[in-house]
Parts: structure tokens; C-alpha cells; sequence
């Protein structure tokens, strides 16, 4: 008697691409104006920016200098030096993709790809000679080795962390050299110049700014007052004051501060000025870290009976650190940008290379935007690869979801 | 009891070693750390002094009465090379001033126009907004900055082959005209009969809606407000009796401009940079403090019938603001200290003058010290400030 009307309810349907345009685009007349407006903004930022790229600039300043943007005037007979440390980098690449996947893998293929053009860069001007690019080709290679080692039992990300650590130092020895060593020559850092100095000065940055900062950050906390004191103002003078400031005074004043025969190397007070800035931020980071952890964490170790270093070591740092490494992500992009101050205390850096080989060549006075538009373009790309890597690690790590 | 406790912790720290009392440790700690650090701090000042000895440098701050000796490209009060170094700190400290507080209004108009078309359901508006932002805080904003006085205000043309815009405003290598209303003899009472009006209409604002919020009665106190703040400046034109501003108009005499504002590219170019760099970290802020606000509230206030606007202002802004201003204050203080930067393109602020006056007279020490005290200040105050009123609008938390 009962019939069951059966009704079939279909799902709803994706909407097509117009249903698309009229929700998102058009759905009252003030988003239609707003869309047009934003159209006419698009197509002709697009086309302006395109034609100028591809037919009024003039690339020559960026395609014929890419050793002078890369290395600075670091002698040329000593390159393979910087070859070498490369090639640990393309290495630890290989063995950090194969231990953590994911995000690691999505840089070293990124990583990959710039020794790629590298490989292929224009054949005209100061360029790269043919055993450059079969080494920079070779790199690919290298990373593989690395890839295939990194799956053995043997290595632990413990391990890996740890030769990325001593790959810092290594690369600097390297670099530097030896002041009466017949295979490793000094080479004084006023030679050293582009990326590589940007790169040194901001990795050599936060991770001597980091230890700094932990201590800060716990001196902030502490209970005894001049211990917490000590550590406010510092924190809050170098937080008050610009990076500029900072520079000038490690860079200009720092000889009259210390005893007369000691020289600090210029590249060495750059890098003093950047530290203690950025130990500041990092202090505060990590005391955001501290500040996360339950009070409870710090009971149960007392009642265990550790004492107040245990407690730090073990209890609290640990877990405070992991929670702070998205911001510290983020601050090192920010130290990244801000190493093109260095080049106002008279560091080239990748800033400073590119100006100078504008002022070196009359002919490229007028290509300034060119250089600039390069130089903007390469921190775009390094900065933009940091943030989407630290958007990944905090999901990863599940900071703020507990 | 208390004795008790207390003679019983007696006779626990004569069971503890010294060494092990807690007591003990936390001042010896105390008074360790303070010898370190004063005894790093003397050492320093020691070294100074006798390099200071040895070249024959002064410490002190006499100098600072010294004439100066050094032009200064633009000053926001008359200067010239015969005033003191110490008058010469004085414009450095009201250039940097002068383009921090226009930054900061401009940079937080352009960061909340962003911020909310970032929020757009508009998708073309919203990816608009999110480019803006990805580009300006992937590049330093040295090289920002660089871009465009070198690439942009450098590469203007000659004066004589102006961009004009309606207004009329003019652009060119020497910076930007601008047609700028001017105060006549009679703009006394005018200016008085705006202030008035601001005075008025805000005493009626907060008269009115405490009068509806109290009674529930509508008081259209936002219309009434707007017709207070319109009409009496409009009263005050006819009190005045002729027209109270006349408009500065650039024009070109020889090889210049005469009249109007006149902008130097350096600052003008400082000015486009630090607001659209700062722009781009303000919309951040308000996209996230609006979006910090549970959706909610919004449904809940439209199902009290309240208007868009009324929802926006009334009940999103106030909590949003609560999350927003702490952010937004370090974004300030970064665009204050970020004006140093202008040292490189060659506006005269603090920190130039700093350089100058290093050059021309030596005493890094001394100079550097002054220049880091008065953005130390500037920091310690505006922090304070905006610290009470942030505090005030805390205090209304549920």
C-alpha cells in the first residue's frame, strides 16, 4: 500500500566554469566593477612587465658576470675551493632528501634545478668555462651518491644534522684557507663577495646568534633579578635600535673597543653585528617557545628529582626548541634580506656585487634595473622557497595543534 | 607554625654545604653574571679610552657645539653649514620623524585596503592582494628601495619634460609638485571652526551611542556627527568671509618649479618604499586579526538585524582590534627603524647625518652612541604609548 517515493538526490555537481566565474567573480555589481577593475590592473601589469622582460631590458650586466654574482672576487685560480664545498652541500642535499622526503625533497629539486641553468648559462662575457659546467652538471651526481648513502641503517638524522653543522665549518676552512699553507692559500674575505657571502653571513648568523639566544631567552626567565635584567636590556636595546646602527658600530667602532693589536677581519665584524642583532629575535622566539610549555612538565621533573640544569637540558629546552623552529624559519628569511645592509660597511655581498658592477662599466650605468630586478628576483626565490618550507614543517610538526 | 617552618629550615641549611644551599648559589650566581658583565663592559671602556689616548681622540660631547660645516639637502627647519653639529642632530632627528609618521599613516591606509581585499570572496581581488603581498616581503627592502630611486625616480624625465597629472601634480628628475592648499589671512577662523567641529561631532558620537546602547533607541548618531563635521567648518567659511585656503600651484619658472609642495625624489622614493614594504606586513596583521574573530559573531550579529556595517564596525572591529594593534605597533617601530635605510639612497635623516657627521668630525663613538639613544627613545615611547592605549582596550575584554 505504502509506496516509497525513491527520490533519487544526486550530489551536488562541481560547478561549472561559469557557475565558477559567477560566484567568485560576479556575484553583485560592486564585485563585477571590482573584478573589471582588477582585470585592467592584471592584463596590463602583465603585458608591461613582460614586454619589458623579454624585449626593452637588457640582460647583459646579470648574463655575462655570473662568477662575479656568485663568488665575488674570490681569486679564480682558487675556485675549485668553492667547487669543493659545493659539492659537500649537493652531498648533505642528497642524504637530508633520502632521510626526510617531503619538504627536503621539494628543495633539492629546486636546488637541482638552479645548478641546471647553471649548466647552461649564456656563453658570452666572463662566463663559465666548460669544466665549470661538466663539475656543476656533476653536482646532480653527487646528490645521488648522497641519496643512495643517506638509505643506509648507519645514518641517523641525528648524523645528518651534525655534518650539515661541521659542513659550516669545513666550507669556511676551506674557503679561508691557511695563512702559510701551500695548497690552501689565505684569502682574505675583501676578496669574498656575492651570494656567497649573503649565504655566509646569514647562515653564519643565526646559528651563532642561536646558542646566544637560548641563553638570553633563559636569562630572561630566570628568578634571580640581575641575571633577568642584564637580559632584558640587551634584548630590548638591540631590539630598540636599527640593524644599520648595529652594523656600523661592530664594523666601525669595534677596533676602538678592543685592545690595539688584535684586527678583526671586516667580513668577521659584519658577522659580529649580525649575531648579536639577531640573537635578540632569536631570544625572544624561544622564549615564546619556553613560554608554550605546560608548568607541569617542570613539576614532574622536580618531583623526579632532577636538578634546575636537568631540568633546562633535558625537560625544557627539548621541547621548547621543536615548538620554535617555525619562527626561527622565519627569522632567518628576515636576517636573509637584511645581510644586503652589510653592503653599507663595505661587504660586498650579492646587494653590493650587483651595484658595483653596475658603477664598474659606463656602459651599464643605464641597466641598473636590470641588476636590481635580478638581485630582487633571487631573494624573491630564496625567501619565497624558506616560507612555503616553514608552512610545511609547522604542519609537520604540529605546532599549535595540541 | 611559622616559627616551626622556620626552625626547621635552620636546621635543613646547616645540614646543607655551602656550596649546595640554593641561597647561597642564587646570589653567588647574581653576583658572578654581574662581575662578568661589568668587567666585560670595563675592559671595553678601558680599550677605548687609551686608543682614544694614544690618537689623541676627545670622548666627550664638546664637539657638538662645533659649527658643522656640512650642507644638508633638505631640511624640515632652516639650516645652514654654520650651525652646530648639535643643531645639524636636530634636523637628522625631525627628517626621520617627518617621513616615519607620514609613513606610518600612509603605510596603515594601503595595509588595510590590502589586508581586506586579501579577506575579498572577490577571487581575482583576493589573489590581487595576495601577490602584493608575497612580492613585497620576499625582497629586502634595501633592494626595494633601490628599485625605486635608481630604477624608478633616477630614470625621470628633465624638468622641462614633466609628467603631469590632474591636480595639476608634476613629476620629474627634481621630485614630485604638488598643488597644496595654503591657509589665507582669513584661514585663522576656519582652521579654528574644523577643530570645533571635530571636537563637537565626537562629543556628540559618544553622547548619542551611549544614549542608544543604554536605551535602544536609535539616535542616528553617525549621520548626526557627519552634518556637525560638515556644517560647522562650512559656518565657520562664511564667519571667515573670503575664502580661507587658496591653492599652491607649481609653476615652471626657467628651469625650475616655483610654488606648491615640492618633494625630493629621495624622500619620495624612501616614502614609496617604506609604505608599500610596511603595507605588506600591516595587511598580514589585519587579515589576521579579522579572521581571528569566530565567524560566529558575524552570523550572531546579522541575526540581531544588524547592518553590514554595523556588524563590521560594531562588533568584528573592536575584537579584531584587540588582536591586531600589538602586531601592529612592531610593524611601526620596524618602519621608524627601516628609515635608517635612507641612508643608502641619500635623504637626510638621523642616521645619515650620523655618517656625516662621523666623516666631517670624526667620533664614531660619541655619535653613534647619540644616534642609537634616539631610536632607542623613539622605540621606548611609542611603545609605552601605544602599550596604554592597548591595555585601555584590553581592560574591555569579556
Amino acid at each position: 500500500m505504502a509506496t516509497i517515493s525513491v527520490e533519487i538526490v544526486e550530489p551536488p555537481r562541481p560547478p561549472g566554469p561559469l557557475a565558477w566565474l559567477r560566484e567568485n567573480l560576479f556575484s553583485n555589481w560592486f564585485n563585477s566593477i571590482l573584478t573589471m577593475i582588477s582585470l585592467v590592473i592584471v592584463i596590463w601589469g602583465s603585458i608591461s612587465a613582460l614586454r619589458w622582460v623579454f624585449f626593452s631590458a637588457d640582460w647583459t650586466p646579470v648574463a655575462r658576470n655570473p662568477l662575479l654574482f656568485l663568488v665575488g672576487q674570490y681569486p679564480r685560480e682558487s675556485l675549485w675551493r668553492v667547487g669543493a664545498s659545493l659539492a659537500i652541500v649537493s652531498f648533505l642535499a642528497g642524504v637530508s632528501w633520502r632521510q626526510w622526503g617531503g619538504t627536503m625533497r621539494a628543495f633539492v629539486l629546486l636546488y637541482a634545478a638552479f645548478l641546471f641553468i647553471g649548466v647552461f648559462w649564456s656563453p658570452k662575457g666572463e662566463t663559465l668555462t666548460l669544466p665549470m659546467r661538466i663539475f656543476l652538471a656533476s653536482n646532480l651526481g653527487f646528490i645521488l651518491l648522497g641519496y643512495l648513502i643517506g638509505g643506509l641503517k648507519l645514518i641517523t638524522p641525528r648524523l645528518v644534522v651534525i655534518a650539515w653543522a661541521l659542513s659550516i665549518v669545513i666550507t669556511l676552512m676551506l674557503l679561508n684557507g691557511f695563512s702559510n699553507s701551500p695548497i690552501l692559500s689565505h684569502v682574505p674575505t675583501g676578496l669574498w663577495g656575492g651570494l656567497m657571502v649573503t649565504l655566509i653571513l646569514a647562515v653564519g648568523g643565526i646559528a651563532l646568534s642561536f646558542p646566544i639566544g637560548v641563553i638570553l631567552a633563559l636569562g630572561r626567565r630566570s628568578s634571580l633579578p640581575v641575571v633577568k635584567w642584564f637580559s632584558i636590556i640587551f634584548i630590548e636595546v638591540v631590539r630598540g635600535v636599527p640593524l644599520i646602527g648595529i652594523l656600523f658600530l661592530s664594523s666601525v667602532t669595534l677596533p676602538l673597543f678592543l685592545p690595539q693589536d688584535v684586527r678583526v677581519d671586516l667580513l668577521l665584524r659584519a658577522l659580529v653585528g649580525m649575531t648579536l642583532f639577531s640573537a635578540a629575535y632569536m631570544a625572544e622566539n624561544v622564549r615564546g617557545g619556553l613560554a608554550a610549555i605546560p608548568p607541569g612538565q617542570e613539576e614532574a621533573a622536580k618531583a623526579l628529582g632532577l636538578n634546575n640544569f636537568q631540568i633546562t637540558i633535558l625537560i625544557i629546552l627539548p621541547q621548547a626548541l621543536r615548538a620554535v623552529i617555525p619562527p626561527i624559519v622565519g627569522q632567518f628569511i628576515s636576517l636573509f634580506k637584511d645581510t644586503t645592509l652589510a653592503s653599507g660597511v663595505a661587504v660586498l655581498e650579492f646587494l653590493a656585487i650587483g651595484r658595483s658592477i653596475v658603477q664598474s662599466n659606463p656602459a651599464y650605468v643605464s641597466k641598473q634595473a636590470e641588476v636590481l630586478v635580478f638581485i630582487a628576483a633571487v631573494f624573491w626565490i630564496f625567501c619565497y622557497m624558506l616560507s612555503y618550507a616553514s608552512l610545511r614543517l609547522e604542519a609537520a610538526l604540529g605546532v599549535g595543534e595540541r | 607554625m611559622a616559627n616551626q617552618t622556620s626552625n626547621s629550615s635552620r636546621s635543613l641549611s646547616r645540614e646543607i654545604p655551602l656550596w649546595r644551599d640554593e641561597r647561597v648559589l642564587k646570589v653567588a650566581a647574581q653576583i658572578l653574571s654581574a662581575v662578568l658583565v661589568i668587567g666585560l663592559l670595563v675592559w671595553l671602556a678601558g680599550n677605548v679610552v687609551s686608543a682614544a689616548n694614544q690618537r689623541g681622540l676627545s670622548l666627550g660631547f664638546r664637539f657638538l657645539k662645533e659649527s658643522a660645516g656640512f650642507p644638508i639637502g633638505e631640511t624640515p627647519i632652516p639650516y645652514d653649514p654654520s650651525r652646530s653639529f648639535a643643531y645639524a642632530f636636530l634636523v637628522g632627528v625631525l627628517s626621520t620623524l617627518k617621513v616615519s609618521v607620514v609613513g606610518i599613516v600612509f603605510a596603515t591606509m594601503l595595509g588595510i585596503i590590502v589586508g581586506i581585499a586579501r579577506l575579498s570572496s572577490n577571487w581575482l581581488v583576493n589573489r590581487l592582494a595576495l601577490a602584493y603581498i608575497e612580492i613585497h616581503r620576499n625582497i629586502p627592502l634595501l633592494v626595494l628601495l633601490f628599485l625605486w630611486y635608481t630604477g624608478v625616480f633616477i630614470t625621470l624625465p628633465r624638468v622641462q619634460d614633466s609628467i603631469t597629472w590632474p591636480g595639476p601634480v608634476y613629476l620629474n628628475q627634481r621630485g614630485l609638485f604638488i598643488t597644496w592648499p595654503r591657509l589665507t589671512s582669513t584661514g585663522a577662523v576656519f582652521v579654528i571652526s574644523i577643530l570645533a567641529a571635530i571636537i563637537l561631532a565626537s562629543v556628540a558620537w559618544s553622547m548619542l551611542s551611549r544614549y542608544q546602547i543604554k536605551t535602544g533607541r536609535s539616535t542616528y548618531y553617525g549621520w548626526v556627527s557627519l552634518a556637525i563635521l560638515l556644517l560647522v567648518p562650512l559656518l565657520g567659511w562664511f564667519l571667515a568671509g573670503g575664502a580661507p585656503v587658496r591653492f599652491d600651484t607649481p609653476v615652471l619658472q626657467g628651469f625650475n618649479f616655483q610654488g606648491g609642495l615640492h618633494l625630493t625624489p629621495e624622500f619620495t622614493a624612501l616614502l614609496i618604499g617604506l609604505v608599500t614594504y610596511t603595507a605588506a606586513f600591516i595587511a598580514e596583521v589585519v587579515r589576521a586579526g579579522i579572521q581571528a574573530v569566530s565567524r560566529g559573531q558575524q552570523e550572531a550579529a546579522r541575526a540581531l538585524g544588524l547592518r553590514y556595517w554595523q556588524v563590521l564596525s560594531l562588533v568584528i572591529m573592536p575584537q579584531a582590534m584587540r588582536v591586531i594593534i600589538p602586531p601592529l605597533i612592531s610593524q611601526y617601530l620596524n618602519l621608524v627603524k627601516n628609515s635608517s635605510l635612507a641612508f643608502f639612497i641619500g635623504y637626510p635623516e638621523l642616521f645619515f647625518i650620523g655618517r656625516t657627521t662621523t666623516n666631517q668630525a670624526g667620533r664614531a663613538i660619541q655619535v653613534i652612541l647619540l644616534v642609537m639613544t634616539v631610536y632607542l627613545a623613539i622605540s621606548l615611547i611609542t611603545s609605552l604609548v601605544l602599550n596604554i592605549y592597548n591595555r585601555r582596550i584590553q581592560l574591555v575584554e569579556r
